[in-house]
């Protein structure tokens, strides 16, 4: 059995399935992301593995415990769960100091003095927050406060973490340092992680593996190289990255954009079931969309509507057939072409979707 | 803004709330200080002591220091009591509830003194009767003319200031922070006594510090339930200084140090709220918002409900019908059966007395140009303050802050001593001097009201106006008036409604035509027409639950539109 | 349309000179953007221009029209400048639905009827509020606030369209999506834009040109994005417009020498005389190697960490005890089985690399 299951877990808001039998298991030690637009459950679910909201169907286990059980009416209260959690708002008190807001957790176990302290710094230490142990959190800035939550939910040495949305309050710089620190903590702790985000590249760098929710209902896992590389759909393959769509017809030997008939991209024919409906449509990631002469006999024809230098990378727009519109990205370093020009485009690995979602 | 006008548009403004200040409130201030300290032309500490050091002095300002105190504790009990109540638990109706204790914000304090006083008189009262008379009791059940009546009946009209401050906060307060408590394994009891109480202490203080502030120069519920056992307060004592020993220097002297204990009683009151909710003040609000867990009450769900409902029906329900029934019969003390009662009453002080209905003429009259006037001089002075840039408008924030510290006592006292002739305009005796009054005293609502207002609007709006081609005067006519409109509605109500059940400023001030409700109410119960007092109560209280509904309702109304 | 010419313009709050003799130029019909740290004095400059505040000395011209000249006691009030402008926070007036937002500025200029609906309708209709005329703008999200603050702002048809950080409270998706459409509003309508932001990634995707200042409110470099990102004068801006390695090298001889590694440099060829130089370097120009034990192949590197993020695969790697970032594209990696994980032995080698005289510390690379 898995370390953590959650078994056909459901929750009603009303008359709107905010959670939809949802069947999730994770391993111990695994870092596991619900990625997903605001509201499409995620939260809902992690507040259903925390205790805050009780479950309308199914059953939540963690550890061969069962925690929520809606057949037997079964719950166990938050505070007895044994997670530690970080909520998005920060949620650390401000009238305990740093040092009383991480020992609280400890207190209310009622543990022995020493071993308070201990744990405690501990906790201060592996967060990096030794210095300001005896500050008020409101001195500190929004990403000093997240460490604060952070170090809290630590200090009971728990076996999995719940993290809601822990960066989307701090001001990007910080966001990418906690994003690391985060992880790094993980891998030295060797603790269990779910976290709730929206932000895609949040979720890859940090993650195991990816769950993607919409309204409530799954809609593919896997490692982050997995997702981002084979999307199950349409809407996962837009959620998870920057993606260029050109919606094609299914013609003789290959695809027809505009007046051209062009040969398969990538030699990978759309499965059967998408080309029976005679249209469908190819997907790309901007990054991997290759220029080509507009001499040569290879890739779709199209002209540079528009080309933007944005450091790193070099946004371009083309017109591809008579009113596609598609976007491709290039590192700096790569000389492209410039705005007017006309020029051919290969899709080296193309997904294909049906155009109706 | 105006960086280009050296002439006057801006000075005239500031010029025009330095005079009205000044001679609202400064020079009567000034002067009860100059009163104070200022003998047979020398400046003479030595006399103020000696004049505080007076048994009766002394004795005042015990007495209000006591009563003070007393109610502050108790009023921030219950406050903070049903505060936690109707928001963090599961008690039945709680909407309801909330709005219901609410209401004793709406009931002036003095004739909730006069139900009482009806009902728990030793003698006279009905339930200390009822005990007396049926179940044979030796004497009263309770004797509301003492220190402990009097703390009661304040607190059931003063525990709102806590109660809204503590509610609001809790409603405000991200539930997060007591979320992360429980998941740290803290159970609601432990939650509630070490992460929610302590989070809303600045605005249980801060509630408790209105309560002090308001009972210190607190007037009517001490005036009715204190004449008959000699207990008397600050105000009340000012109030006989002044008129039962008919304008000798030394009551007014008397009249003067005490009302400048007040003021620096009030001062420092202030001074320690503003320390509590700036050093205290956490940032609370935040996040998503997630319906807070809700403690189950279980067990204590039903009787926590019943003794919700039993104290309403003790303090509002009890005392507002008991003024009605009274106001209806045929000779106070009969008993309430139907050959007692008569509509006549009320006929009479409408239609036929000529002193009640100039009361009423006279509150209403009153009200709608103290509030009119106030509203326009309070927007003038918070434009200054909040958006000019001028020289000298430390001074001008200085003078903004004293209305805020001047209890209505010691306002009226101001106001005899300035515009009694010394100055060559004899007001004493005219509606005019408790128009100036009421000004001054209401002068702080305005100034909040209107200042709030102004700060919602964020200099960038007006500056796009300007960059949109708009003249200044454009820009003012408009953006900003339209944007503090509410302010200015909101301040013009803050002002009518009180004023119109007003007593403590117009008990010092009135002369034979100018009583006002509050006056009229008051010495008809001191001259024992305790019938036409309760009657003129009753239509008081009619006229201002209409006032406070019509209102909401034409707020509510706003706000949706 | 119009020229900006700000000659020797200083502003002093109290004892502060925020700018001292700040001259710039702007040219007809271009998107010109101000790019520094807060507190770096160019909203300062932004008001000095749109007539909010008079500056204390110098002078600032608008197509040839002189609007504050303290000396001769000229200060233009803001409504006779002609301008357009977008506040950070939208200043979209809260009691005025979309269409009288819009509208408010030809209504000041006396605009016939007729023309006065056809011109707000455009302008509506040009930032994509069609159908939401009738909003109050506590019904509308905070994209079509700014719109509606952008409509307003161009539809006096202004020579001159001031932008203070407009984008700064919008999130990512729609402050991309508005970037464009800012750019692309300018070229159809060739009104001169002058941009103020403090985020390098917007200035470099808007701008055609790019002032940037430093903190104290002194001019570095002026030139087209590619050129300030490509050719920066100072380490100073190389630093602030995007994620800077910087990596110390020894010149010893002819050869050069990394401190702590014995094969010479075989990097890109210092512009810079001196014996002592810094390397700065992007992460995109980092191209990474298989660890063959070969020094030709680059320098030697361990890899501390390895980050998926979708389209780019983002490693920190210590170069004998100097941390630098690389960023490459994933499907790159994937395809020439560039994957490394943490702990890996690899080849860095360089593209290209700014050079800076002396040493300077790498601080916050990560």
């Amino acid at each position: 059995m898995a370390y953590i299951e959650l078994r056909q877990v459901t929750k009603y808001f009303g008359d709107v399935t905010a959670v939809d039998h949802l069947n999730l298991t994770m391993e111990h030690g695994e870092c596991l992301a619900m990625l997903g637009p605001s509201g499409c459950g995620k939260t809902t679910t992690l507040r259903m593995v925390a205790g805050f909201e009780d479950i309308d169907d199914g059953e939540i286990f963690v550890g061969e415990r069962c925690l929520s059980s809606k057949r037997k009416n079964f719950y166990v209260p938050p505070e007895e769960r044994n997670f530690g959690m970080v909520f998005q708002a920060f949620a650390v008190w401000p009238h305990l100091s740093v040092y009383e807001n991480v020992a609280f957790p400890l207190r209310i176990r009622k543990l022995p003095r020493e071993e308070v302290e201990k744990r405690t710094k501990e906790a201060l230490k592996n967060t990096n927050l030794l210095d300001v142990a005896s500050n008020r959190p409101d001195d500190l800035s929004g990403g000093g406060k997240q460490r604060v939550a952070l170090a809290r939910a630590l200090a009971i040495r728990p076996d999995v973490m719940l993290l809601d949305e822990p960066l989307s309050s701090l001001d990007p710089h910080f966001r990418e340092e906690m994003r690391f620190e985060i992880k790094d903590l993980q891998r030295r702790l060797g603790f269990s992680i779910l976290y709730v985000t929206h932000d895609q590249s949040e979720a890859m760098a940090l993650s195991d593996r990816i769950l993607v929710m919409r309204a409530g209902v799954m809609q593919q896992t896997g490692t982050p190289l997995e997702v981002y590389g084979e999307p199950n759909s349409r809407f996962v393959f837009e959620f998870v990255g920057l993606s260029s769509f050109i919606e094609v017809a299914f013609a003789e030997g290959g695809m027809r954009i505009g007046d051209g008939v062009y040969p398969w991209p990538g030699g990978v024919l759309p499965a059967s079931a998408i080309r029976a409906a005679g249209r469908g449509l190819l997907a790309v990631r901007p990054f991997e969309i290759e220029f080509r002469n507009v001499d040569g006999n290879k890739g779709v024809p199209g002209i540079v509507t528009r080309k933007v230098f944005l450091g790193e990378t070099i946004d371009y727009r083309l017109q591809v057939g008579d009113k596609a519109e598609i976007r491709v990205q290039k590192t700096r370093r790569n000389p492209g072409p410039a705005v007017g020009d006309n020029i051919k485009l290969e899709f080296p690995r193309p997904h294909w979707y049906r155009v109706d979602g | 803004m105006g960086n280009t006008s050296r002439f006057g548009t801006a000075q005239f403004l500031f010029a025009l709330s330095v005079g009205i200040l000044v001679a609202v409130v400064a020079v009567p201030m000034l002067l009860i200080f100059f009163n104070a300290f200022w003998v047979n032309g020398h400046f003479n500490i030595a006399d103020v002591i000696r004049v505080l050091r007076q048994g009766e002095t002394y004795k005042a300002l015990l007495n209000s220091l006591f009563l003070s105190s007393g109610v502050t504790v108790t009023g921030t009990l219950v406050g903070t009591f049903f505060a936690w109540l109707v928001t963090r638990t599961d008690l039945p109706f709680k909407r309801t509830m909330k709005l219901l204790f609410l209401v004793p914000f709406m009931l002036p304090a003095f004739i909730g003194a006069l139900a009482w006083k009806m009902l728990l008189s030793p003698r006279a009262g009905y339930i200390n009767r009822l005990f007396m008379d049926i179940f044979g009791f030796d004497g009263p059940i309770f004797d509301i003319y003492s220190y402990a009546g009097i703390i009661l009946v304040e607190t059931m009209y003063l525990f709102p200031f806590v109660f809204i401050q503590v509610s609001g906060a809790l409603e405000r307060m991200d539930p997060t922070l007591e979320e992360s408590a429980r998941i740290s394994g803290a159970d609601l009891f432990t939650i509630t006594r070490k992460i929610t109480i302590p989070l809303v202490l600045p605005s249980i203080l801060s509630g408790a510090l209105l309560i002090m502030l308001y009972s210190m120069a607190h007037f009517g519920t001490v005036a009715v339930l204190g004449a008959e056992t000699g207990i008397y307060n600050i105000p009340t004592l000012i109030y006989e200084k002044i008129h039962q020993s008919a304008g000798s220097f030394d009551s007014i002297r008397t009249a003067t140090v005490l009302a400048t204990v007040l003021v620096i009683a009030a001062a420092f009151i202030l001074w320690l709220q503003n320390r509590v909710l700036s050093q205290g003040r956490y940032q609370i609000i935040a996040g998503k918002s997630f319906r807070p867990s809700e403690l189950k009450l279980r067990g204590w769900r039903v009787p926590m409900f019943v003794f919700c409902m039993f104290y309403i029906a003790l303090t509002i329900v009890l005392p507002t019908a008991t003024i009605f029934m009274v106001g209806g019969l045929k000779t106070y003390g009969l008993p309430f059966v139907s050959e007692n009662m008569t509509w006549n009453n009320y006929k009479y002080i409408l239609f036929e007395w000529d002193l009640t209905r100039d009361a009423i003429w006279n509150s209403v009259s009153l009200g709608l140009i103290a509030a009119l006037v106030t509203m326009f001089a309070g927007v003038i002075i918070s434009y200054v303050i909040v958006k000019m840039k001028v020289r000298g408008k430390g001074f001008l924030e200085f003078l903004g802050m004293l209305p805020f510290s001047v209890p209505g006592s010691v306002i009226a006292l101001g106001v005899i001593l300035a515009w009694s002739g010394k100055f060559g305009i004899n007001l004493y005796n005219t509606v005019w001097i408790i128009l100036v009054a009421y000004v001054a005293r209401y002068m702080a609502f305005s100034l909040k009201a209107n200042s709030a207002a102004l700060e919602q609007v964020h200099d960038s709006l007006v500056e796009a106006a300007r960059a949109s081609g708009a003249t200044m005067w454009q820009a003012l006519k408009d953006i900003v008036i339209p944007l503090v409109r509410p302010g200015m509605m909101a301040a013009f109500f803050l002002i009518f409604l009180p004023a119109l059940r007003e007593l403590t400023v117009s008990v010092l001030l009135y002369g034979p035509t100018t009583r006002t409700i509050g006056v009229a109410i008051y010495t008809l119960n001191e001259d024992g027409e305790t019938v036409y007092s309760a009657a003129l109560a009753g239509i008081a209280l009619v006229i201002i639950v209409t006032g406070e509904i019509l209102i909401k309702r034409l707020v509510a109304g706003k706000n949706n539109g | 349309m119009a020229d900006i010419h700000i000659a020797g313009v200083t502003k002093r709050y109290g004892e502060k000179n925020v700018l001292d003799t700040f001259s710039l130029e702007i040219r007809d019909g271009e998107c010109f953007t101000l790019l520094g740290p807060s507190g770096c004095g160019k909203t300062v400059l932004l008001r000095l221009i749109a007539g909010f505040e008079p500056p204390d000395g110098g002078v600032i011209r608008i197509d040839g029209e002189t609007v504050a000249d303290p000396a001769s006691g000229l200060h233009l009030p803001p409504d006779q400048r002609g301008l357009g402008m977008v506040f950070q926070d939208y200043a979209v007036w809260p009691h005025r639905d979309v269409y009288e937002n819009v509208a408010y500025p030809l209504k000041l200029a006396r605009t016939e009827p007729s023309v006065l609906r056809e011109r707000t309708m455009r302008a509506i209709h040009l930032v994509g509020l069609e159908g939401l005329e009738k909003r109050l703008p506590s019904q509308l999200s905070g994209g079509q606030q700014q719109r509606v603050a952008l409509a307003r702002a161009l539809v006096p048809e202004p020579r001159l369209l001031l932008l203070d950080e407009p984008l700064n409270n919008l999130d990512a998706n729609l402050r991309e999506e508005m970037r464009f459409e800012i750019k692309s509003l300018q070229k159809k309508l060739g009104v001169t834009i002058l941009y103020i932001t403090h985020d390098q990634e917007i200035a470099l995707g808007i701008s055609d040109r790019i002032a940037v200042m430093d903190e104290h409110g002194r001019l570095r470099q002026t030139g087209a994005p590619e050129e300030v990102y490509e050719r920066p004068a100072d380490d100073f801006i190389f630093r602030f417009l995007g994620v800077a390695n910087l990596l110390p090298v020894r010149r010893e001889g002819e050869a050069l020498y990394v401190q702590g590694i014995s094969a010479p440099w075989r990097g890109p060829v210092p512009d810079k005389a001196g014996d002592i130089l810094t390397a700065g370097f992007r992460p995109s120009d980092v191209l990474l190697e298989h660890d063959n034990g070969d020094d030709s192949a680059g320098l030697p590197g361990v890899v501390c960490r390895a980050s998926f993020l979708g389209a780019q695969m983002d490693y920190l790697i210590d170069i004998a005890g100097t941390l630098i970032r690389a960023a490459l594209p994933a499907h790159e990696c994937l395809n020439r089985n560039l994957l490394f994980v943490e702990g890996d032995a690899c080849r860095v080698m360089l593209a290209t690399a700014q050079w800076f005289e002396g040493e300077i510390a790498n601080r916050g690379v990560l």
